[in-house]
């Protein structure tokens, strides 16, 4: 059955990238969950999500994002969120993640953005 | 389309790896009846939640138990049920806390009931815990 999910973490120019690509859900998201703690614990607390490939996501997955953020940013870190298709920032939105986190087009957007504080 | 009444139940075990099959089943059924691309996508997720709800707490991720998801469609709506044999909880006690207080208290708890109302035209249940839970959810088919 279908439920492809991969995830690719990577250090760029200081950044902690994160791609996430196929479908979260309750079954995967504990390995998404795993990557960013494992960025957190190394303390690199700016996080890039990179969503490009993302098909799905459910409120598990959503739910990551929720329980790091304060943290996070208490730190002085932050987790922004890139390259989301108009289909699933729409679930993003339904729960109003607009108005926490920060959604960029893409990587290099969302890159510069931490570059400009 | 003809107003006959179609049915189909899945039941599967009691884990989040069938979380993936359980969404091909009700996409398929939701493009069978009908609905559009919008509300497909929106079906496919309400299902998801209730189906990953009873997993996860209903059953405690007990493999032993079974969800079934029964789908029954006409050419007005589309009514499916998600039923366990599980704990059962009041769903007007889930947490109405804003996504930013629910951040606060280091908590993601109840967002799942949150996007299944969010998603679906009407939603309701039927608890006897212990014995039988049914969580009912109806999307309508909007004709073009």
């Amino acid at each position: 059955m279908a439920n492809p999910f991969a995830i690719q973490a990577s250090v760029e120019d200081g950044l902690s990238i994160v791609a996430i690509e196929g479908f979260v859900d309750a079954h995967t998201a504990p390995q998404f969950e795993n990557a960013i703690q494992q960025s957190v614990d190394a303390g690199r607390l700016r996080i890039v999500v990179n969503c490009e490939k993302l098909n799905y996501i459910s409120s598990a997955g959503l739910g990551v994002f929720m329980s790091f953020i304060e943290e996070v940013r208490e730190r002085g870190g932050d987790i922004k969120i890139c390259g989301l298709t108009p289909k699933v920032k729409h679930t993003f939105e339904i729960l109003g993640f607009q108005d926490i986190f920060e959604m960029l087009d893409d990587q290099q957007t969302a890159i510069q953005r931490f570059n400009a504080r | 389309m003809s107003s006959i009444e179609r049915k189909f139940t899945l039941k599967v075990p009691s884990s989040t790896e069938n979380l993936a099959l359980i969404r091909e089943f009700v996409t398929t059924i939701g493009n069978q009846a009908g609905l559009d691309e919008s509300g497909v996508t929106q079906l496919e997720l309400a299902v998801d939640e209730a189906c990953a709800n009873v997993i996860e707490h209903a059953y405690g991720h007990d493999i032993t138990k079974e969800v079934i998801v029964r789908a029954i469609f006409d050419s007005e709506a589309l009514r499916i049920a998600v039923i366990d044999e599980g704990r059962g909880f009041d769903p007007n006690k889930t947490p109405q806390d804003s996504v930013e207080q629910l951040i606060h208290e280091r908590k993601s708890g109840g967002l799942g009931i949150r996007l299944i109302k969010t998603l679906m035209d009407e939603v309701s249940y039927e608890i006897v815990p212990g014995q039988k839970n049914e969580l009912h959810m109806i999307k309508k088919i909007r004709k073009e």
